[in-house]
C-alpha cells in the first residue's frame, strides 16, 4: 500500500519537476529495490525469529531424545548359524566371546577348547586340554565371567584349571587377536579329592588370596579346597599350596555346587530342588547355615549362575522359574539367605544361565529353545522369545553386550546381534523401593557409582526428589512470610520516598550470583549457626514479638513525637530494633546455651536423638530463602501496588481501618498475583543449584529433618554429570532428572505467568 | 486507644509487615556489607601482634601473627573438643591467629585461648612477607646475605638494603615469567601445530590425496621446523637457567616466633612490609598495590593466593562472545514476535514459553549444552575439521565457545523480553507517522522504531550480561575449569582460541571456597573474589535500571 502513496506524485505532476526528480525508470527501480529490501527484512527476521523459537524448543526435544533410549526394549537379531566346532558326540558346556566380538570360545564336555570366528564359525584354534590317558572329564564349571577361568573335574578326583586369554597385537596397524589357554595352577591336573573318587560337580572362583574350589564326589562327599600359588622370583617356578576340607553333606542328594568370589560361602544344590548355604569363612568350622526349598515338590533346579560379583545367585528350575538369592546381614550381624525376587517364568525347564560381565543382568535359555533376557535390579524381563527349535545348551554373551552366541542341543550355534543398552531402567527402579544386593529390606537409595566393577548402581530418584522438595520447602518457609509481608507493606503502607530506595535494594538481590550466597551459606552461615544455635532460635521466636511490642510502644508515645515521623515509616523505626535484637541474641547465645542446654546446644540435640549436620536444611532454607525473597517480593509488590486506588479509598471512606482494608479489599484482589509470586519463588527454589551444592552435605537422605542435609536433583546433576560415561544409563537418568526439573519449573512458571496476565486484565477492567 | 482496640485495629499486623521488609533490607545491606568489608579488608596491612601463650603442659610459646577473628563460646564446647579450659571459666574467648610460616611450623592458622595469652605487643620490627610459595611469612629481620656473604646486619640496615633487592628479584622474576608464559608457551604451541601437521600429512597420504613423495617432502619440511623450534626451546631454557641463577643470589635471614633463624630466599618474596611501623598513607599505598596485584596477577598455590586475572579475563571473554551471539538473535526474535508474527493464541503461548525459559533452572541449560553442543556438535566438528588431533578432542570437549553458546541460550529470553518491552513502548503515532510518509515497513522499523528502542535493547543486554557473569552451575559442565594454563586470547595465530577452557570468577569462588585443602587460608581470597563479582554485577544492574528508568521518563513525555 505504501507503494501507491509513494508513486502518486509521479503521475500527478507530469514533467514539472523533471530536473529534480530522478527519471521514472530510475524511480521504478528504486521502488522495486525498496520492495525487495522490505520483503528481505520480512523473511530474514521471520527466519531468525522462528529459528530462535525453534532453538529454544530444541532444549525440550533434545533432552527428551536423550532420555528416550531408556525406554527401548532389548532386541535380538539372528545373524549367522553354523555347526558348533566341537568333536563329534561332544556337547558344549561353556560358550563365551571376547570384547571385540570377533572370536568365540567353546568348552566341550570332552575337555577340548575351540576358538572360532563368530562371523563364520571358522575354527581359529582347537586346543585339547592335557587330560591324562584313561581319565575322563566328569564335571565342568566356569568362574565369574570376567575371570575367564574354567575348571574341569576328572574321574580320578583331580581337577584341571585353565584360563582362556586373548592376546592383542597390531601387525600392519590391524587388530589381531591371538587366543590361547593358560594354566594358572600348572598344566598337570591337581589332586582335589584325597580319596581319588570321581568328581560329580565342581566350582572354582579366584579371589584376592588364591583360588577356592568346591566339588561333590561321586560318593556324595562335599570337598572344599583353598589353593594359593606363589612364584619363585629366581627360578620362575610356580608352587601351589592347598588346604582341603570336607564339609558335612546336606540331608538330600547333592547335584551341583557353587563358591563365591570372597571364598566365604558355598552353595549346594540338592536333587530335590533345595538350596543349601554353607558359611566357609573359617573353613575348619564351616557349617550348613541354611537350607531353602527353591522349586515346588517334584521339580528340580536345572541351572544356576552367579551375577557379576558372585553376591547374587540365580536359580533356574525345571518348571521354568527363575529366582534371585543373596546373603544379607541382619541386625544380629549374621548373614542370611534372602529371596530377592522371581523373574518372569519360562515355558520350559531352564537349561542354562549366562550372567553379564559388568551388569546385574543375565540370559537364560530353556528346553524349548526360548531365550530370556532378565535384569535383577530393575526387576525386568527385557526379552523372552523362542530363538531356536532345539533346547539351548549354552549362551555366550559379549562383554560389551552387542552380540550373543547361542548353542543348541542339535549342534548348531547361532550368532546373534544384541541390543540391550539400558536394562537398569524401569519405573520401579527409579521411583519404587528396590531390594538391592546385600540389603534385607527394599529401600529408596541413590548411589550411582563406585570404584568397583561389581557394584550394583542404585538409581532411585526418590531421595533426590525428596531432597529437592525439602530444600524448596524450608526456603519457602523462610522466604514466603518475609517476601509477601514485605511486599504488602512496601506497596501499600510505605512512604514513597523510602519505597524508592527499598524496592530496588531488595530487587537487585535477584541478580545476586547464587554462588556467592552458597559460599556465604557454607563457609560463614553454617559455622555461625552451629555455634550460635540458641541465637538463631531466639531470633526466630522473639523477632515478631519485638516488632509488635515496638508498635505498641510507639502507639503509647505522646503524639508530639509520633507526629514527627510521617505515616509509612514504621520500617525505619524497626530497623534499629531488629539490629539491636539480633545483636543481643547473638551476644547472649553462649549464656543461653549454658543456662538451658548444658553449655552446648548441638550436643544437646545429639543427646535427645536429633542428628545435627553442620550444613543442614536450616542453613539452606535461610540461604535459598534469601535468594527467593526478591522474586516473591518483586512480583507480589507489583500485584499489591497495582490494586486500583479507588477500591482501597472506598474501603477507607466506609470506615475500615488500614489493615481491614488490606484484608478485605487489597488481598482478595491481589491474591492471584501473590500466588503467582509464590509459584515463581518455588520454581526458582526447585531449580537452584549452587546454594544447595555448597550449603548442604550433598548426601542423598530420606528424611525431612531441619538439621540434616540433603541432595537435590539439580546438585546431583552438577556433581555427577561431568563424570558419567556418555550414553550410559546413568547419563540418561541424569538427563531425565534435568528434564523433570525443566518440566516442573516450566509448568509452575507458565501457570503463574497465566495467572498474572489474567490479573492484569482484571485490573484494567476494574 | 486501649491496647485491645489497638490489637483489633490490625496495627500489629502492619508492624509485622513493616518488620518483614525491615528484616529483608537489613539482610541485603548486611550481606553486601559483609562481602565488601571482608573483600576489601583483606588487603589492608593488619598489625602484627606478638604474645606468649601458655601451653596446657605448662610451657610457653611465643606467637607472632595477625588476628583473624575471635569468638566467644561456652567453655563446655571447648572441653568437649579436647581442650583443657580452666575450671572457673564458663564462657571462653579464643582467637584465630594467622601465624603464617607454613614451611616452619606446618600450621599457618591456629586458635589460641585468651586466658592463656599474655599481653599483646605490636613490635615495630615485626615483618610480614608475601611469598610465592608456602604462604605468608612473619618474623624479624636479622641479616641479608649475598651469595652467602653478609652484606647487612641489624634491623634498620637490613630493612634499607632489603627493598631494592626485592625489587631486583621481582624484576628478574618478571623476566622469567614472561619467558615461561610468552616465549616458551609459544614454542610449545607451535610444536603442537607441527605435530598435528605431521599427522595431517600422513592422513592425507593414507587417504590417497597426496603421493608418498609429497608426503615425505612435507614431513621433511616439518621435521626441519621442529628442529628449529627445539633449538629455540633449548636457547630459552638456557636463558631461564641464567635468570634462575641470578635470582637466587640474595637470601634474607630472619628470626621466627620460636627464636629459630630461618632463611628466606629473595626469589620467593613478592613484597615485604613492617605494618606496625607504617603510617596510614604508607598502608594505603601498600593496600592499593595489593589490590592492584589481586586484579592483575595470576593465581598461585592452588588458587589460594595471588591474583584472579585469568578468572576476570575468562569471565569477560565468555560474556563478550555470548553478547555477540545473543544480541542479534535476541533482538531479531523480539522484532519478529512483536512486529511480524501474526498475533494470536499460538503466539501468546510461544511468548509465554519463551518468557518462562528465563525461569528454567540454569543447570538444565548446562546439561543441554554438554549433551548437544559439546558432545553432539563439538564431536561432529572434530570429525569434520580436526581429525588429525583425534582421539584427543578439540571442540568435542567443554570450552569457551560452548560456555558462551549455552549462556547465550540461557539469556536469550532476557534480551527478548527487554527488547519486546521496548518495542511495545514506542508510541504507535511514531510508527504511523513514518508509514504515512511513505516508508516501507522495514524502513520504518530500521530507521524509526529500532533506534528508539535501542536503550531497551541495551537494558536487555546488560541484564543478560549480569546474569551470565554470575551463572556458575551450567558452566561447570560446559567449559570452566579451576586452572586454565592459557588464556583464550593470546599472540598465537588465530589469536582467539574458542576451544580453550576458561577460568571464571563464580567458579573460582566455588572452587577455592570448597575444593581447596586449606580453607582458612583461602577464605580471604574468596571474599575478595566475591566482592569483585558483586561489584561487577551490582554496577551492571544499576546501569540497566538507570537506563530503563530514563527510558520510561522519556517516552512518558513523548507519548502524552
Amino acid at each position: 500500500m505504501n507503494e501507491s502513496v509513494a508513486a502518486s506524485p509521479e503521475r500527478g505532476v507530469p514533467g514539472a519537476q523533471q530536473g529534480l526528480l530522478p527519471s521514472g525508470r530510475h524511480r521504478a527501480r528504486l521502488r522495486r529495490w525498496r520492495a525487495f529490501k522490505d520483503s528481505a527484512a520480512r523473511y530474514g527476521i521471520g527466519t531468525a525469529g522462528v529459528g530462535v523459537v525453534i532453538a529454544l524448543g530444541l532444549i525440550f526435544v533434545y533432552l527428551f531424545s536423550e532420555v528416550l533410549p531408556l525406554l527401548t526394549p532389548a532386541d535380538v537379531k539372528p545373524l549367522q548359524r553354523y555347526e558348533l566346532p566341537v568333536e563329534s558326540g561332544a556337547q558344549p558346556v561353556y560358550l563365551s566371546m571376547e570384547r571385540y566380538e570377533e572370536l568365540g570360545v567353546v568348552f566341550s564336555d570332552q575337555g577340548e577348547v575351540s576358538f572360532f570366528e563368530t562371523g563364520s564359525g571358522k575354527v581359529r584354534e582347537r586346543i585339547p586340554l592335557p587330560i591324562p590317558e584313561g581319565v575322563e572329564v566328569t564335571a565342568f564349571s566356569h568362574a565369574e565371567t570376567g575371570q575367564n577361568l574354567a575348571v574341569y573335574g576328572l574321574s580320578d578326583g583331580r581337577i584341571l584349571v585353565g584360563r582362556h586369554t586373548y592376546g592383542l597385537t597390531y601387525p600392519d596397524d590391524r587388530r589381531y587377536i591371538d587366543p590361547g589357554i593358560e594354566y594358572p595352577l600348572g598344566k598337570a591336573p591337581l589332586e582335589l579329592d584325597p580319596q581319588g573318587r570321581s568328581l560329580k560337580a565342581v566350582a572354582i572362583q579366584e579371589g584376592n588370596n588364591g583360588f577356592a574350589v568346591a566339588a561333590i564326589t561321586a560318593d556324595q562327599r562335599l570337598v572344599f579346597s583353598l589353593i594359593t600359588t606363589s612364584t619363585n622370583l629366581f627360578t620362575g617356578e610356580t608352587t601351589t599350596e592347598r588346604d582341603t576340607y570336607t564339609l558335612s553333606a546336606p540331608p538330600d542328594r547333592m547335584r551341583d555346587v557353587l563358591v563365591t568370589e570372597d571364598h566365604r560361602a558355598v552353595y549346594v544344590i540338592g536333587d530335590s530342588g533345595s538350596l543349601h548355604y554353607y558359611d566357609v569363612t573359617h573353613p575348619q568350622q564351616s557349617l550348613l547355615r541354611e537350607s531353602r526349598q527353591v522349586v515346588p515338590e517334584g521339580e528340580e533346579i536345572t541351572a544356576t549362575a552367579f551375577l557379576v560379583g558372585t553376591r547374587s545367585l540365580i536359580t533356574g528350575g525345571s518348571d521354568g522359574s527363575l529366582d534371585q538369592w543373596f546373603l544379607a546381614r541382619g541386625e544380629d550381624n549374621v548373614r542370611r539367605l534372602v529371596h530377592a525376587r522371581s523373574f518372569e517364568d519360562h515355558e520350559a525347564a531352564i537349561t542354562t544361565i549366562a550372567p553379564e560381565k559388568s551388569r546385574k543382568g543375565f540370559y537364560a535359555g530353556d528346553a524349548s529353545g526360548s531365550l530370556g533376557i532378565h535384569y535383577a535390579t530393575s526387576d525386568r524381563t527385557l526379552f523372552l522369545e523362542p530363538v531356536a527349535d532345539a533346547p539351548i545348551k549354552a549362551i555366550g554373551v559379549s562383554p560389551v553386550y552387542e552380540a550373543l552366541l547361542v548353542a543348541t542341543e542339535d549342534g548348531a550355534v547361532r550368532f546373534m546381534g544384541l541390543r540391550n543398552p539400558h536394562p537398569e531402567y524401569s519405573l520401579k527402579a527409579l521411583w519404587g523401593q528396590v531390594l538391592y544386593e546385600g540389603y534385607e529390606e527394599p529401600v529408596y537409595k541413590w548411589q550411582s557409582s563406585s570404584a568397583s566393577n561389581e557394584f550394583e548402581p542404585k538409581f532411585s530418584l526418590v531421595p533426590l526428589t525428596l531432597g529437592t522438595l525439602k530444600a524448596a520447602f524450608f526456603a519457602m518457609l523462610f522466604a514466603m512470610p518475609l517476601g509477601l509481608m514485605g511486599a504488602i507493606y512496601t506497596a501499600y503502607f510505605m512512604h514513597s520516598s523510602v519505597r524508592g530506595f527499598v524496592k530496588p535494594t531488595v530487587e537487585i538481590m535477584e541478580a545476586m550470583p547464587t554462588v556467592i550466597l552458597g559460599f556465604l551459606a557454607g563457609l560463614w552461615l553454617a559455622p555461625f549457626v552451629e555455634n550460635h544455635l540458641p541465637a538463631v532460635f531466639s531470633i526466630l521466636l522473639l523477632m515478631p514479638l519485638a516488632m509488635i511490642l515496638t508498635g505498641l510502644g510507639w502507639s503509647r508515645l505522646p503524639d508530639a513525637i509520633r507526629r514527627r515521623v510521617p505515616a509509612g515509616l514504621e520500617m525505619l523505626v524497626l530497623v534499629p530494633v531488629v539490629i539491636l535484637l539480633g545483636w543481643v541474641c547473638v551476644a547472649l547465645s553462649p549464656v543461653v546455651e549454658l543456662l538451658f542446654f548444658g553449655g552446648n546446644m548441638r550436643q544437646w540435640f545429639t543427646d535427645i536423638g536429633i542428628n545435627y549436620d553442620q550444613r543442614n536444611a536450616l542453613v539452606v532454607g535461610m540461604a535459598m530463602g534469601f535468594a527467593v525473597i526478591p522474586t516473591i517480593f518483586s512480583i507480589a509488590e507489583d500485584a499489591v501496588f497495582n490494586v486500583p486506588r479507588h477500591l482501597t479509598q472506598g474501603s477507607l471512606a466506609l470506615g475500615a481501618t488500614a489493615w481491614q482494608t488490606v484484608v478485605g479489599v487489597v488481598l482478595p484482589t491481589a491474591s492471584p498475583g501473590m500466588f503467582a509470586a509464590v509459584m515463581m519463588g518455588f520454581g526458582r527454589a526447585v531449580g537452584e543449584t549452587m546454594i544447595v551444592l555448597m550449603a548442604t552435605g550433598n548426601t542423598p537422605v530420606m528424611d525431612f529433618s531441619l538439621f540434616s542435609g540433603m541432595r537435590t536433583l539439580s546438585a546431583n546433576v552438577a556433581v555427577e554429570m561431568p563424570e558419567t560415561a556418555v550414553g550410559s544409563t546413568h547419563y540418561r537418568i541424569l538427563f531425565l532428572s534435568a528434564l523433570v526439573l525443566l518440566v516442573i519449573t516450566f509448568i509452575v512458571n507458565t501457570a503463574s505467568e497465566i495467572i498474572r496476565q489474567r490479573l492484569r486484565q482484571r485490573y484494567s477492567n476494574l | 486507644m486501649t491496647i485491645r482496640k489497638w490489637f483489633k485495629s490490625g496495627a500489629p499486623w502492619i508492624w509485622l509487615n513493616a518488620g518483614a521488609i525491615a528484616v529483608s533490607v537489613i539482610m541485603v545491606v548486611g550481606l553486601l556489607t559483609l562481602i565488601l568489608v571482608r573483600g576489601f579488608g583483606h588487603f589492608w596491612p593488619a598489625p602484627i601482634l606478638e604474645t606468649q601463650v601458655t601451653t596446657p603442659e605448662g610451657g610457653s610459646v611465643r606467637v607472632v601473627g595477625e588476628l583473624v577473628r575471635s569468638e566467644t563460646i561456652p567453655a563446655r564446647v571447648m572441653r568437649q573438643s579436647g581442650m583443657s579450659v580452666p575450671a572457673d571459666l564458663e564462657v571462653a574467648t579464643r582467637h584465630l591467629i594467622k601465624q603464617g610460616n607454613r614451611d616452619v611450623t606446618g600450621r599457618d592458622f591456629m586458635w589460641y585461648p585468651e586466658w592463656a595469652m599474655s599481653q599483646w605487643r605490636y613490635p615495630d620490627a615485626a615483618m610480614w612477607i608475601e611469598r610465592r610459595e608456602w604462604g605468608d611469612f612473619y618474623g624479624f629481620p636479622l641479616r641479608l646475605l649475598e651469595d652467602g656473604r653478609v652484606i647487612a646486619e641489624g634491623k634498620t640496615q637490613v630493612w634499607e638494603a632489603l627493598q631494592p633487592r626485592i625489587e631486583r628479584a621481582n624484576h628478574i622474576h618478571e623476566q622469567i615469567e614472561s619467558i615461561q608464559r610468552g616465549e616458551i608457551g609459544r614454542v610449545n604451541y607451535l610444536m603442537e601445530r607441527v605435530r598435528l601437521d605431521q599427522r595431517r600429512a600422513q592422513m592425507a597420504f593414507e587417504q590417497g590425496e597426496i603421493d608418498a613423495a609429497e608426503r615425505d617432502r612435507r614431513l621433511a619440511e616439518l621435521e626441519e621446523r621442529k628442529q628449529e623450534l627445539s633449538a629455540r626451546y633449548q636457547e630459552l631454557r638456557q636463558q631461564l637457567q641464567e635468570l634462575y641463577d641470578q635470582v637466587d643470589r640474595d637470601v634474607l635471614v630472619a628470626r621466627v616466633a620460636d627464636g629459630r633463624e630461618w632463611q628466606v630466599p629473595l626469589a620467593q618474596i613478592v613484597r615485604a612490609a613492617q605494618p606496625n611501623a607504617m603510617g596510614v598513607f604508607q598502608k594505603l599505598g601498600l593496600y592499593g598495590e595489593r589490590l592492584w596485584n589481586f586484579f592483575t596477577g595470576y593465581p598461585r598455590e592452588a588458587n589460594t593466593e595471588g591474583g584472579i586475572f585469568p578468572a576476570i579475563f575468562g569471565t569477560v571473554a565468555m560474556v563478550f562472545v555470548m553478547s555477540i551471539i545473543v544480541t542479534p538473535f535476541g533482538v531479531l526474535a523480539a522484532i519478529y514476535l512483536r512486529e511480524y508474527a501474526r498475533q494470536g493464541t499460538l503466539l501468546r503461548m510461544i511468548r509465554i514459553s519463551v518468557y518462562n525459559l528465563a525461569g528454567v533452572p540454569s543447570i538444565v541449560f548446562g546439561v543441554f549444552g554438554l549433551g548437544f553442543f559439546v558432545y553432539f556438535v563439538g564431536g561432529a566438528i572434530d570429525e569434520a575439521f580436526f581429525p588429525a588431533a583425534l582421539p584427543s578432542p578439540t571442540f568435542g570437549t567443554p570450552g569457551l565457545l560452548w560456555a558462551s553458546l549455552t549462556l547465550a541460550l540461557l539469556t536469550l529470553p532476557v534480551v527478548i523480553v527487554a527488547t519486546e518491552e521496548g518495542l511495545a513502548r514506542i508510541p504507535s503515532t511514531v510508527r504511523h507517522g513514518s508509514l504515512a510518509l511513505g516508508a516501507t515497513k522495514s524502513e520504518t522499523l530500521w530507521r524509526v522504531v529500532v533506534p528508539l528502542a535501542t536503550p531497551a535493547m541495551m537494558t536487555g543486554l546488560i541484564l543478560a550480561i549480569a546474569r551470565a557473569a554470575g551463572e556458575v552451575a551450567p558452566l561447570m559442565l560446559v567449559g570452566v575449569v579451576k586452572l586454565a594454563p592459557t588464556l583464550p586470547v593470546d599472540g598465537n595465530f588465530p589469536y582467539v582460541h574458542l576451544e580453550r577452557k576458561i577460568m571464571h570468577l563464580g567458579f573460582h569462588i566455588y572452587d577455592v571456597g570448597f575444593q581447596s585443602p586449606n580453607v582458612e587460608a583461602a577464605q580471604p581470597l574468596v571474599y575478595a573474589t566475591a566482592m569483585t563479582l558483586v561489584v561487577l554485577i551490582v554496577v551492571l544492574n544499576l546501569t540497566a535500571i538507570n537506563i530503563r528508568n530514563r527510558l520510561r521518563e522519556k517516552y512518558r513525555g513523548e507519548s502524552d
